[in-house]
C-alpha cells in the first residue's frame, strides 16, 4: 500500500525557478545599479545647478539695489555701505591675464621638455615632482609669500623692473612692501604651471612619431620640428590647457588675499596694491558688517562664476573640437 | 671626377646650418631651464617651510591646545589636525560613492549625448573657484544652522567629487575590454560584472584618486573658512559645531600678527605641507608598484 506523495517538483522544474528567481535578482540589481549610478551623475548636475542658484539668490539684494551698473561701479566703501565691483573685476583680469603669460611660457616649455626632450628615466622624475607644485596648499604657499617672495619683490625684483621697464607704466613705481597684482602674478605662476605642464606633456605624446622623425629626416633642428609639428597639430590643445589654467587662476582666493595687498584700487602699475574678486571673498566674508555688504560678495561670486564657467566651456570646446579634426 | 671626398670639407655645421643650430640649442637649453626652474622652486619652498616650522615640531605641539587667552604663545595644533581628519574623513564618505557612482554611470550606462552632458558637469565642478564652494555652503547651510563640522565637511567633498570621479572614470575605462567581454561571454549579469570584474580591477586607480583627493581636501582652506572657522581652538569633535582645522588655523595665527603666533603658524604649515607631499608620493609610488605587478 503506499500513499500519494503530493507532486514533488521534477529537477527540472526546480532549476528553473532558481533560474528565474536568479534572473529576477539580477535583473533587480541591474536596475537599482543602473539607478544609483544615474543618480550620482544627477547629483552632480544638481549641486551645479545649487551652487549657481544659491550665488545668484544670495546677490539678489546687491542686484536689486545696484543692477549691472555694479559692474562698473568703482567705489567700494563698507562703512558707507556703498560697493562696486569694477576694481575687484579689474585685479582678476590683471593677475589672471600676468600669470597666464608666465605659465604659459614655463607650462608649455616644460611640457615640451618632459615629452620629447628628456630622456625617460629623467622624465619620470621630473614629470611628479613639477606635479607635486600643484599640491602645496594655498594657504601655505601664501605665507611662504609673505615671507620670501614679498621682501624679495621689494628689495630687488621692483627696482630692477622699474628702472628698466618703467617707462610703460605697467613697471611704475613700487607701493607697499612688495604686497602687490605682481607677487599675486607669481603665486599663480606657481599653481598654474604644473596643471598647463602636465596637459601639454600628455598632448605632445600624442603627436605621431612618424610626423615628428619625417621632419628630422627632412633634416630639420629640434626646434623646427617643434615649431613646425609639434605645436601646429597640438594648438588648440595647448590654447584649452591654458585657458583652463586660466581659470584656475581667477578663482584663486587664499594665496592671492595674503600676498596683494587688499586695496581696493585700479592701477596700470602692476606694483600698486590692488584686490581680486576672490581674495575680497575670502578677506571679506568672514566678517562682513551688513547684508548689502554679504550680497555684494555674492554679487562678485556670481560674476567669478560666470567668468569661471565660461573660460571652461570655452576651453572644453576648444579640446573637443581639435578631437573631431583630429 | 674623384670619388675621395675632399678633405677640407667641414664635418662641423657652418654658415646657416651653424644658425639654425645655435637658434634649436638655444630653445632646448631654454626648456631645461624652465623645467629646472619648476624643480628649484619646489624645493625653495619645501626647504623655507622647513627652516622656518621644523623647530616647532615636537610631540606637544602636535597634540596640544592653543591657549584660548593669548592663541600662539604656547601649545599647539592637537585640535586642528583632529578636526581636519574628521572633517576630509566624513567629506571623503560622502564624495567617493558619488564620484565612483558617477564614474560608473559615465562609463557603464550613459548614452554617448548625455554622458557628455554629465562629463561637461563634472569638469564643471572642477574649475569651480573653491571660494565659490565656500560661499555655496555658506548660503546653504551655515546661514541657517550655523558653523559645523558637516558644512565644512560639505564644502571639501564639492571638492573631492570630481578628482575622484575623473580619476576613476579613467581607472575604469582603462579596464580591458576582454575581461568585460569574458564576463559578458559567461553570461554574467550587468550588475555582477561591475562588482566582480570592473570595480575590483580598477580599484587601484579609485584607491589612489581618493587619496590624493584627501590630500587636497586637508589642504585646502577657502571652502572651511566661512563653514568651520571656530573663535575657540581646543579639541572639539561634535559635528554639528565649528571644529578648528590646519588651513583656517594657519590663517588665523598669521592674522594674530605676534612673531609667536606666526612661528606658530610655520609649524602647522611644515606639518601640512609634509603630510600632502608624503601623501601625494607615497600614493603614486604605490600605483605605479601595483600596476606592475599586474603587468599593466
Amino acid at each position: 500500500m503506499s500513499t500519494l506523495a503530493p507532486p514533488q517538483p521534477s529537477p527540472a522544474q526546480n532549476k528553473r525557478a532558481v533560474l528565474t528567481r536568479l534572473n529576477n535578482t539580477d535583473r533587480r540589481a541591474n536596475r537599482a545599479l543602473k539607478l544609483l549610478a544615474l543618480a550620482g551623475g544627477a547629483l552632480v548636475f544638481l549641486v551645479l545647478i545649487a551652487v549657481v542658484y544659491q550665488v545668484i539668490s544670495g546677490a539678489s539684494l546687491a542686484f536689486d539695489k545696484y543692477g549691472f551698473g555694479f559692474i562698473v561701479h568703482k567705489t567700494w566703501i563698507a562703512p558707507a555701505n556703498e560697493y562696486g565691483g569694477l576694481t575687484f573685476i579689474y585685479g582678476t583680469l590683471v593677475t589672471g591675464v600676468g600669470s597666464l603669460i608666465l605659465s604659459t611660457i614655463l607650462g608649455v616649455s616644460i611640457g615640451l621638455f618632459l615629452s620629447l626632450m628628456a630622456p625617460r628615466r629623467v622624465a619620470i622624475v621630473i614629470g611628479p615632482l613639477v606635479e607635486m607644485l600643484a599640491a602645496i596648499p594655498s594657504v601655505v604657499l601664501g605665507l611662504i609669500g609673505i615671507y620670501l617672495l614679498l621682501p624679495f619683490i621689494h628689495s630687488d625684483i621692483e627696482p630692477a623692473l622699474h628702472s628698466v621697464l618703467g617707462f610703460t607704466q605697467i613697471f611704475g613705481p613700487a607701493q607697499g612692501a612688495g604686497n602687490s597684482p605682481f607677487a599675486a602674478i607669481l603665486v599663480l605662476t606657481i599653481m598654474v604651471v604644473p596643471i598647463i605642464a602636465a596637459l601639454t606633456r600628455d598632448l605632445f605624446l600624442t603627436v605621431p612619431r612618424e610626423l615628428r622623425d619625417g621632419a628630422e629626416a627632412l633634416g630639420c633642428t629640434r626646434w623646427e620640428m617643434i615649431r613646425g609639428v609639434v605645436i601646429p597639430t597640438t594648438q588648440s590643445g595647448i590654447t584649452a590647457a591654458c585657458v583652463l589654467g586660466f581659470g584656475r587662476a581667477i578663482g584663486e582666493a587664499i594665496a592671492v588675499a595674503l600676498v596683494i595687498g587688499g586695496v581696493p584700487a585700479m592701477h596700470l602699475s602692476v606694483f600698486m596694491s590692488s584686490y581680486t574678486i576672490g581674495s575680497v571673498m575670502a578677506n571679506v566674508a568672514p566678517s562682513a558688517i551688513s547684508s548689502l555688504e554679504t550680497s555684494s560678495l555674492f554679487y562678485l561670486g556670481a560674476i567669478l562664476l560666470v567668468m569661471g564657467i565660461t573660460t571652461n566651456l570655452a576651453a572644453q570646446r576648444i579640446s573637443s573640437r581639435a578631437g573631431r579634426i583630429r | 671626377m674623384s670619388a675621395i671626398p675632399d678633405p677640407t670639407y667641414a664635418l662641423t655645421a657652418s654658415g646657416n646650418l651653424r644658425r639654425r643650430q645655435a637658434i634649436s640649442r638655444g630653445f632646448v637649453a631654454a626648456t631645461i631651464a624652465a623645467a629646472t626652474l619648476a624643480v628649484a622652486v619646489l624645493i625653495m619652498l619645501v626647504y623655507y617651510a622647513a627652516k622656518q616650522g621644523v623647530s616647532q615640531l615636537s610631540v606637544h605641539f602636535l597634540t596640544a591646545t592653543l591657549p584660548p587667552g593669548s592663541p600662539g604663545a604656547s601649545g599647539g595644533i592637537g585640535p586642528a589636525l583632529a578636526g581636519t581628519a574628521e572633517m576630509v574623513l566624513m567629506a571623503t564618505i560622502i564624495a567617493l560613492p558619488v564620484g565612483v557612482l558617477t564614474a560608473l554611470y559615465l562609463a557603464e550606462f550613459a548614452s554617448p549625448r548625455v554622458g557628455k552632458v554629465v562629463q561637461t558637469g563634472l569638469e564643471q565642478m572642477a574649475g569651480l573657484p573653491t571660494i565659490i564652494i565656500g560661499m555655496f555652503i555658506y548660503g546653504l547651510v551655515t546661514l541657517h544652522f550655523g558653523q559645523s563640522a558637516i558644512a565644512g565637511a560639505l564644502a571639501l567633498s564639492i571638492v573631492e567629487v570630481p578628482l575622484i570621479g575623473r580619476a576613476s572614470l579613467e581607472a575604469i575605462r582603462r579596464v580591458p575590454g576582454s575581461l568585460r567581454e569574458a564576463a559578458d561571454a559567461l553570461g554574467v549579469a550587468r550588475w555582477r560584472t561591475v562588482v566582480g570584474v570592473i570595480l575590483p580591477t580598477a580599484s587601484n586607480g579609485i584607491v589612489t584618486a581618493t587619496i590624493l583627493a584627501v590630500a587636497r581636501a586637508a589642504g585646502e582652506t577657502a571652502p572651511v573658512l566661512l563653514n568651520s572657522n571656530p573663535s575657540t581652538l581646543g579639541y572639539q569633535f561634535n559635528p554639528l559645531q565649528a571644529v578648528p582645522n590646519v588651513p583656517v588655523e594657519i590663517l588665523t595665527l598669521l592674522n594674530l600678527g605676534y612673531p609667536s603666533a606666526v612661528a606658530k603658524a610655520w609649524g602647522a604649515a611644515f606639518v601640512l605641507i609634509v603630510a600632502i607631499l608624503a601623501i601625494n608620493i607615497g600614493a603614486r609610488v604605490w600605483l605605479r608598484r601595483s600596476e606592475r605587478k599586474r603587468g599593466l
